[in-house]
């Protein structure tokens, strides 16, 4: 009765292996690392870029040990720190020329990658990922200020709406916002009715409120307009996405080797800098403005070969305009601006009236009046729109004028993917906030606390381990050490599990393993414990082991599930260190119950399920009260 | 070996009522000092700036006071944490017209979050080898409101979850008796954190939670065993059936309390002081998660009438001109 089917035992035994395999690379460690990413949203680093790496390391002559490839950039893997500070100098030199960082298009940071052989990380074994509070940086919290944006938005719609009724001839009493509405004024029921009509065609993201028309007073006459739910949802996420990308472009330049930018609720974003100490600098970047200009490209006939030869003509300047396929061409831009990004109000991907993808753009009043009479005056001609930041000018895009554009709704066509019709609006985006943001929680973690908290949370681990195996082995004999190997392969398991879904490791998390393993053990004691009650009440050792894990197992389950409501709990509602804690807890009750169980009973059965005639089990002593005194 | 050699059952539910009088003392005490005393609640539930620092030698408190008291903030309190060597500086959060008659920092940062930033230039600029940066922590006031308000919910949601997981596998009367026992726990080691103000951080909710999951346990584990004892067994009274269960699984109570515990000390002695009040609140809870479930939970299911018949399924009488209502023609 104590025998369990081969696939049984291949299972548990798959398990294990699984589990050794996922938890190498932790044991393995890291080695140092150069990492080559990219400093401009127009630059992509991908294979084709691993040569020039190569021949760079290759000419100052320093041996690397694997050169990987990612989403992110390029990986070196080196020997030793040495190597990795001497690779570092070298691949900036080479990469970054230019002596102002700005001027930079490449990052170059230290990092580390795991040192296990390439199979292991081709089959994404890779170590656990270690949170701020173990590896040192800085985690801030930043709270967007969605009402702050709202309010902008109407403020440069009613600016829009003036520009409208004057240039349409519709005569208004007054255009105000009003809290979170635009308020229309008007003498006379026709015009009230004309300007009704405009602004549901020109501005669909509007909706009308009718006044109260039974106002007796005919200069009461007034149009109220809201912005639609669909609308101010949509502000709000791209005002999000555009904090995001703008924060991404501006850590860029930190030098950081894995940045995490990501959205947190509604309207927070998290941005951790593993390695930052510096958190002055870090806030700097994250409220820098940016700003965004239009201004007209030089066309004049040898114009450009004169600036290219260093004649440059009066009043340009020559930049440099990355095409989307990666290549640079130089042009040549008028100093004069037509536009600041001041009067872009927003940048879409949308398409054309052919179908094709597009960019669209909305200025605001002044800013559409602008465009009207320059594009009036340059059809046929180039405009560029430039993203500057600190003193660098960037061409986003040059698109050619194809008429006059009035309205203040400008669109760039033509020849592009969808994909990039959307990168080339968020650049246009990204070149300023969207909306303020405010930071509501900082941490930073230095270093050699975060050394230290992985020696105290391994220690605490350890020596907790040590005494639980030690106590088992000795009260439970056999049974205690075949509890105490399941007890490893619970650890296994869970390092294995948290390696593999690439779970945040924090201080609390170390705790939680600890924890696990202590409450682990419970599983293992419920059934030793029944086994020796059923031996003591008679029963035939085969008997009693069949019996022990049996009933037992129900307990362990109603327990394990109520533990498990304690952890999704924290899991739900917990935040930062708790959330690590509640993440390896939670993981952690699923893996005790399969090793507690399976595993264990698995080696019982190994154990003790092939003898023929089992006279004695160790499973420590089993006390019997003396006949007659019993209970 | 076998520590526990019980010959009769242990006459646990004789003495219930003393028990009772026992845990309600203690857990009247401890709303009393959660009361007068009131909880010690870290930057993260209060909101400020927290710096620790690292002095290569022990650390000068007394100039550090003087230093922050120039800078204009002057109630700021500065202690050791853990050594000699490690000062810990915590900011209160309406520190912003403190800072702002400081004529270095009011240009620079009118702003909360850079507090830390300024105490931080300042130690370093005072003391001849400037101290390391360990950790700075600022919590905004909407964070911590948050935090305590999602900490309360967790907290309801664990107790119904379990409620009604109890009630659903067991009886409401089990389901009752234990989140009373468990309430009890949660309450009793708030109190000791009230008593000995010890600091109440995010890491200390997380153990609390952790406690009332683990010590749901302890009661599920009695409470399996009073089931089967009600069904195995005929003619044994009400408190037989609870000295019983509770006597059969005192073993296993201890050895698995022990060997948690044992884990928890570790983290204790060798955590350092992040997991120190994790650490401790386990302790508390581990302690009293054995004495509820055993010496609360059993006499409150007591109480609230439990017995052998809702554990026993009406016997199906097999007669065949039974109709649907049960009742023979």
């Amino acid at each position: 009765m104590n025998r369990y089917p081969l696939w049984k035992y291949i299972t548990v035994l798959a398990a294990l292996l699984l589990g050794f395999v996922y938890t190498l690379p932790n044991l393995l460690g890291s080695a140092p690392a150069v990492q080559v990413s990219s400093n401009r949203a127009t630059l992509k680093i991908d294979d084709k870029f691993r040569p020039r790496v190569e021949e760079i390391l290759a000419a100052a002559g320093i041996e690397n040990t694997g050169i990987f490839t990612d989403a992110v950039g390029i990986k070196v893997r080196l020997a030793d720190e040495d190597a990795q500070a001497r690779a570092r100098v070298a691949l900036e030199k080479a990469l970054n020329p230019a002596p102002d960082p700005a001027d930079h298009d490449y990052v170059v940071a230290l990092n580390f990658l795991s040192a296990s052989p390439q199979w292991l990380t081709s089959i994404g074994a890779l170590p656990m990922y270690l949170g701020l509070d173990l590896r040192g940086g800085v985690h801030f919290l930043l709270q967007v200020d969605m009402p702050g944006a709202e309010l902008h938005r109407l403020d440069s719609i009613s600016a829009s709406l003036r520009a409208l009724m004057r240039d349409e001839n519709l005569r208004y009493g007054g255009i105000n916002r009003e809290e979170k509405s635009v308020v229309l004024r008007f003498q006379d029921a026709g015009t009230q009715a004309k300007a009704r009509e405009l602004i549901r065609d020109r501005f669909p993201e509007l909706a009308l409120v009718e006044a109260e028309a039974a106002s007796a007073d005919a200069s009461a006459l007034s149009l109220t307009a809201v912005m639609r739910p669909e609308t101010l949802r949509q502000l709000s996420e791209y005002a999000l996405k555009q904090n995001i990308s703008t924060l991404h472009n501006r850590i860029n330049e930190l030098g950081v080797a894995e940045p995490v930018i990501t959205q947190q609720g509604m309207d927070r974003i998290v941005v951790q800098l593993p390695g930052v100490l510096d958190t002055g600098k870090a806030k700097d970047m994250i409220g820098r403005t940016a700003t965004l200009e239009l201004r007209m490209v030089d066309e004049t006939p040898g114009a450009l070969e004169a600036a290219l030869a260093g004649n440059l003509p009066f009043g340009d300047e020559l930049l440099t305009e990355h095409e989307r396929d990666g290549r640079k061409r130089p042009i040549l831009l008028k100093k004069q601006v037509v536009l600041t990004g001041e009067s872009l109000t927003n940048a879409q991907p949308g398409v054309d009236e052919n179908g094709q993808p597009a960019v669209h753009l909305d200025f605001n009043a002044s800013g559409a009046r602008v465009i009207r009479v320059i594009t009036g005056e340059n059809v046929g001609k180039r405009m560029a729109i430039l993203l500057i930041e600190k003193g660098r000018a960037e061409v986003v895009t040059a698109p050619v004028i194809r008429s006059e554009i009035g309205g203040g709704r400008m669109m760039i066509s033509g020849n592009m993917r969808m994909s990039e019709a959307s990168d080339i609006a968020l650049l246009l985006r990204a070149g300023s906030l969207a909306a303020p943001m405010e930071i509501i929680e900082e941490r930073t973690v230095g270093p050699s606390l975060g050394k230290e908290n992985i020696q105290k949370g391994f220690d605490s681990t350890l020596w907790g381990f040590i005494a639980v195996v030690t106590f088992m082995c000795l009260y439970y004999r056999v049974f205690g050490l075949i509890s105490s190997v399941a007890l490893t392969a619970n650890l296994l398991f869970l390092v294995a599990l948290l390696s593999m879904l690439q779970a945040t490791l924090t201080l609390p998390g170390i705790a939680a393993i600890a924890l696990t393993l202590g409450m682990a053990i419970d599983a293992n004691v419920l059934i030793n414990e029944r086994i020796r009650e059923e031996l003591r009440a008679g029963l035939p050792p085969q008997a009693a082991i069949h019996a022990g894990y049996e009933r037992a197992f129900d307990t362990i389950l109603d327990s394990n599930l109520t533990t498990l409501i304690a952890g999704l709990a924290l899991l739900i509602f917990g935040s930062g260190p708790v959330r690590g804690f509640a993440v390896v807890h939670c993981l952690g009750i699923f893996t005790s119950i399969f090793s507690a169980v399976t595993v264990s009973r698995a080696l019982v059965n190994l154990v003790y399920g092939y003898r023929r005639k089992l006279a004695h089990v160790s499973v420590g002593q089993v006390w019997k009260p003396e006949p007659g005194k019993a209970r | 070996m076998e520590f526990f050699r019980i010959k009769q059952d242990i006459p646990v539910m004789r003495h219930a009522l003393m028990f009772n009088i026992i845990s309600f003392v203690t857990f009247a005490l401890a709303v009393f000092f959660l009361i007068v005393r009131g909880l010690n609640f870290s930057v993260e539930f209060t909101g400020g700036t927290l710096v620790e620092v690292h002095y290569a030698e022990s650390a000068p408190l007394t100039e550090i006071r003087a230093a922050l008291e120039k800078a204009g903030y002057s109630d700021a309190p500065v202690q050791n944490f853990g050594s000699t060597q490690d000062v810990l500086i915590r900011l209160p959060l309406n520190l912003r017209d403190a800072a702002a008659d400081n004529p270095e920092s009011a240009g620079a940062a009118p702003d909360a979050a850079r507090h830390g930033e300024l105490v931080l230039a300042m130690l370093r600029s005072t003391a001849a080898v400037p101290p390391e940066l360990r950790r700075v922590e600022f919590v905004g006031p909407q964070v911590g409101k948050e935090l305590a308000e999602n900490g309360a919910l967790a907290l309801l949601f664990v107790v119904v979850g379990i409620m009604v997981y109890l009630a659903f596998r067991f009886e409401w009367r089990f389901s009752v008796s234990t989140i009373i026992a468990n309430l009890h726990d949660v309450t009793i080691i708030l109190g000791f954190f009230a008593f000995f103000q010890w600091e109440f951080s995010l890491s200390v909710l997380a153990a609390v939670l952790a406690v009332l999951g683990y010590s749901v346990n302890e009661s599920v584990v009695v409470f399996d065993r009073v089931r089967e004892t009600f069904r195995k067994t005929r003619g044994l009274t009400t408190p037989q059936v609870l000295d019983q269960a509770i006597t059969s699984t005192m073993s296993r109570t201890v050895i698995t309390h022990g060997s948690t515990q044992a884990v928890v000390l570790s983290m204790l002695v060798f955590g350092g002081e992040t997991l120190h009040n994790f650490a401790l609140a386990l302790t508390v809870g581990i302690c009293f998660g054995i004495y509820s479930s055993i010496l609360v939970a059993s006499p409150i299911v007591m109480w609230l009438g439990v017995s052998r018949e809702q554990f026993i399924k009406p016997v199906k009488a097999k007669d065949p001109t039974m109709r649907a209502d049960g009742a023979c023609v």
